[in-house]
């Protein structure tokens, strides 16, 4: 089964909204509830992450038997360093973000500690594309 | 779907009585009702007891189930349990000791305040909250709650407070009691005035490894009733009843929303909520990690928590606030605190939760996905506008009911219209589908 969801920069009202649905779909199929929590914890920082740093992007959500892969896919300014963005703490959110409770710098960590697998792929100046995977199991 | 569920069935729907009005359906938190037949039909696993659909039914054709009053009479010792709401019902106009009286005219031997277990659950929850490395730690007094868990959240059932609600402390205390005295079990009869049916469900079916010492329920609307008649008609003399309503401040305030909230140590954060939306709001948050920072949820079914009971008469506001008018002069402990220390303090856990009947689908994942495939399929195509014609809360409802096999799609009046313009379904048809959902509504 496969979802998809637009995500706006800048809209934190709304971020969130695919991490819900995922959860309450996973719920209903009776996958196993600490699994669910992992991929909402996931998927909430990746959503986050489109909302708070880049201009918009696709979220697509593949459902199968063994567990889900989520696809995020941003057209925004990119990660110049991404061993660098995967330290505990780093963050370059903007004052603004901050003060919205946002950019402590612990997404990226939590995303690679709530996967099976986490893979970041992203052009300067064009996008990032985060792909991650969660077994059911 | 209707009889073969194993749990407690604490709400009838009474089939001569209804008239399929599907005022209970729209207001059932779990989804759990749909009409067919002309008749509402209750999804029992999926009930969690919050008696919304006792609220709203205008025909009076929900019945809560009580126990035979005569029971009681099986046993030579006749223990009653009273929450203490139960003698604020009656305002100023009956004295309390006038009450008791009464008690024991109708046959019971002793009666006893069910609050005076609060205090030994308080300090508990006051050392294990502190310690423990799941938070919220989540209320176990309110069984609605609870099962709202069990149905909907089983990720929670973890935050849930491993001690059992006041009421089976006290009620151990007296089984207890009783024991020490030498008096056979079998001579003791423990019964509880309860104000809802999740109560009565709970002492029925109870959760977790637990065995109940609590005999039977005695609802609290009868027994209201039964001693203000006695008391008009002056029916009722004095007997030596046992008298024991000893209760802490805490205790007399734990049932109103915020009662354990209060009985909660400041270095506590504790969080009260009352009204099955609410709950459901706040658990939603929960199971999304969105609380940070809280350590306790108190949890309610009811608004109001027990004074909005549905087995409860009077107006549950009053109630409330004489309760806490009388809390103010209340000491911070029971006097025989030590006694239920020694008698209860030992056997406190609840036991293991298990999740109740989560799979929509069934238990097969992969299947389950094609499921839920098609119902998003059904969904897309249905109207979307939750009208209820169909004999199911949502248009969501009837695509998983279609789904599971137990219903069709051409139960959507839409999609009638559609069929029917098609060519592939009569008017007769339509009718015979529509009769079969709400029974024959006029000559056709
Ligand atoms: N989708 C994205 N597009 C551009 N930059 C990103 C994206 N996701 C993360 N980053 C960069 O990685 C840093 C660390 O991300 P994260 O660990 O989620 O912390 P935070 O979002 O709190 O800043 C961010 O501050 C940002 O510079
Ligand atoms: S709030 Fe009280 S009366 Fe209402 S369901 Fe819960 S325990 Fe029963
Ligand atoms: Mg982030």
């Amino acid at each position: 089964m496969t979802l998809q969801f637009n995500v706006e920069g800048g809209d934190f009202a709304r971020a969130g909204y695919a991490s819900s649905q995922i959860k309450k779909i996973l719920k209903e199929i009776g996958v196993d509830p600490d699994v669910i929590k992992h991929v909402v914890v996931a998927l909430y920082e990746a959503e986050v992450n489109i909302v708070a740093h880049a201009y918009h992007g696709v979220i697509t959500a593949d459902i199968e038997k063994e567990g889900i892969r989520i696809v995020l896919d941003d057209a925004g300014p990119g990660i110049p360093d991404i061993p660098r963005a995967m330290e505990r703490g780093y963050s370059t959110a903007s004052p603004e973000v901050r003060e919205m409770g946002f950019g402590a710098g612990m997404g990226l960590p939590n995303m690679k500690d709530n996967t099976d697998s986490l893979d970041i792929e992203s052009v300067v100046g064009k996008g990032t594309k985060v792909t991650m995977y969660n077994k059911f199991e | 779907m209707a009889d073969s569920c194993p749990y407690y069935r604490g709400l009838q729907i009474l089939t001569d009585v209804c008239v399929g009005c599907s005022h209970c359906m729209r207001s059932c938190p779990t989804k759990a009702l749909r009409v067919s037949g002309g008749k509402a039909r209750l999804h029992l696993d999926w009930c969690i007891e919050c008696s919304r659909c006792y609220q709203v039914c205008e025909h009076r054709a929900i019945k809560v189930m009580d126990d035979d009053f005569g029971n009681i009479f099986n046993y030579k010792y006749r223990i009653l349990l009273v929450p203490m709401l139960f003698f604020s019902q009656f305002g100023d106009g009956i004295p309390q000791k006038t009450i008791t009286d009464i008690i024991g005219d109708l046959g019971f031997t002793e009666v006893r305040a069910v609050e005076q277990g609060c205090d030994l659950v308080a300090e508990k929850l006051n050392e294990y909250i502190p310690d423990s490395t799941v938070r919220p730690v989540i209320s176990t007094y309110c069984p609605s709650v609870i099962r709202l868990i069990q149905v909907r959240f089983p990720s929670l059932i973890m935050n849930l407070s491993p001690y059992i609600p006041p009421l089976e402390v006290t009620a151990q205390y007296v089984k207890r009691k009783y024991e020490n005295a030498g008096i056979p079990s079998e001579e003791v009869g423990i019964f509880y005035v309860t104000p809802c049916v999740a109560k009565i469900a709970s002492i029925k079916a109870p959760v977790g490894g637990y065995t109940t010492p609590v005999t039977g329920c005695i609802n609290m609307d009868l027994l209201h009733d039964k001693v203000l008649l006695k008391y008009k008609r002056k029916d009722f003399k004095e007997n030596g009843i046992k008298v024991s309503l000893e209760v802490s401040r805490n205790g007399m305030r734990w049932s109103t929303t915020r009662g354990e909230k209060h009985a909660m140590k400041k270095y506590i954060n504790a969080m009260a909520i009352d009204g099955i939306g609410h709950v459901m709001e706040i658990l939603e948050k929960t199971e999304n990690d969105e609380l940070d920072g809280v350590d306790f949820l108190e949890l309610r079914a009811c608004d109001e928590s027990c004074s909005g009971g549905i087995l409860v008469r009077g107006n549950r506001f009053q109630i409330t606030a004489d309760m806490h008018r009388k809390s103010e002069s209340l000491p911070d402990k029971i006097p025989m605190l030590n006694e239920y220390r020694e008698l209860c303090g030992d056997s406190m856990l609840l036991g293991k939760v298990e999740p109740r009947d989560v799979k929509r689908y069934g238990p097969d994942i992969d299947l389950a996905i094609k499921k839920m495939e098609t119902v998003r399929k059904l969904r897309a195509e249905l109207p979307g506008i939750d009208c209820g014609s169909c004999g199911a809360p949502s248009c969501e409802a009837l695509a998983e009911d279609v789904v599971n096999g137990e219903r069709t799609i051409e139960n959507c009046i839409f999609m009638q219209l559609k069929y029917e313009k098609s060519g592939s379904l009569k008017v007769k048809n339509v009718v015979d589908i529509m009769e079969k959902i709400w029974g024959k509504k006029y000559d056709s």
